[in-house]
């Protein structure tokens, strides 16, 4: 059984389906793909925005991803995971992350995606700023990220507050 | 020691990075936070609640008890905001 295992981060945009294609490739033991898209949204509590810029700390960024990652293989029987996060300033309507699991049952592929997902939000050193009205403000982290990551997690250690 | 900021920390701080020489008697990451609060109005404001920020000893998370003896890299930063 080969686990394909892929952490990137990346100015660039991504193409979603051929990443996920990558997972299926010359292989047929995989009976399930997920993938999940995060996408800049054009409006922020009822605000347009301009542009989203995410600022990330190189190194730790990708060993952090690469630890859940990493966990994600050792909880469910996965046969291949793609995270890629972009970093940089992007408009509304592009592509910000992406996140695809691969495993013989679906049951394994949306677990394992929604798990990466929950930890990418409060873990991985990611901050975004918004642009709005000609003015740049930073996203405040959200308390239901952190409840949402807090439950793959019955002692709740990584909560740091 | 090297000490990085990321996000509203760095802006209120002034700079991504700089090196220092921490005084004697400072063990953890929390008095580290206090003491930088004192060195400078920048400094007092960047650290001005030091409960909302987050800190890494060489690209790992820590809590504000950690040990910084040893450590390489010291990062300060927001609550984090990606995916």
């Amino acid at each position: 059984m080969t686990i394909a295992s892929t952490v990137r981060l990346q100015r660039e945009p991504f193409d979603v389906s051929a990443e996920a294609a990558k997972l299926t490739r010359g292989r047929t033991d995989v009976g399930a793909v997920v993938t999940f898209t995060g996408i800049c949204r054009g409006d922020e509590a009822g605000e347009q925005i301009a542009a989203l810029t995410l600022e990330h700390y190189p190194g730790m960024a990708e060993a952090e991803i690469e630890r859940h990652v990493a966990d994600a293989l050792t909880r469910w029987p996965l046969l291949g995971v793609t995270v890629i996060h972009r970093h940089g300033r992007m408009q509304p309507g592009e592509d910000i992350v992406m996140v695809a699991t691969a495993s013989s049952h679906r049951q394994a592929a949306f677990a394992a995606a929604e798990f990466l997902m929950d930890y990418l939000k409060t873990r991985a050193p990611f901050w975004k700023q918004v642009e709005k009205a000609g003015a740049k403000t930073w996203v405040d982290a959200k308390e239901a990220d952190d409840a949402a990551a807090g439950r793959w997690s019955p002692t709740r250690k990584q909560a740091v507050e | 020691m090297k000490l990085r900021y990321f996000a509203w920390v760095r802006e209120r701080v002034g700079k991504p990075e700089e090196d220092i020489d921490v005084p004697p008697g400072i063990g953890t990451v929390g008095e580290l936070m206090t003491w930088l609060a004192s060195r400078g109005e920048e400094y007092a404001h960047a650290f001005e609640n030091p409960k909302v920020i987050r800190a890494a000893i060489d690209r790992t998370h820590v809590r504000p008890q950690a040990a910084i003896e040893g450590a390489g890299e010291i990062a300060f930063f927001p609550p984090m905001t990606g995916g």
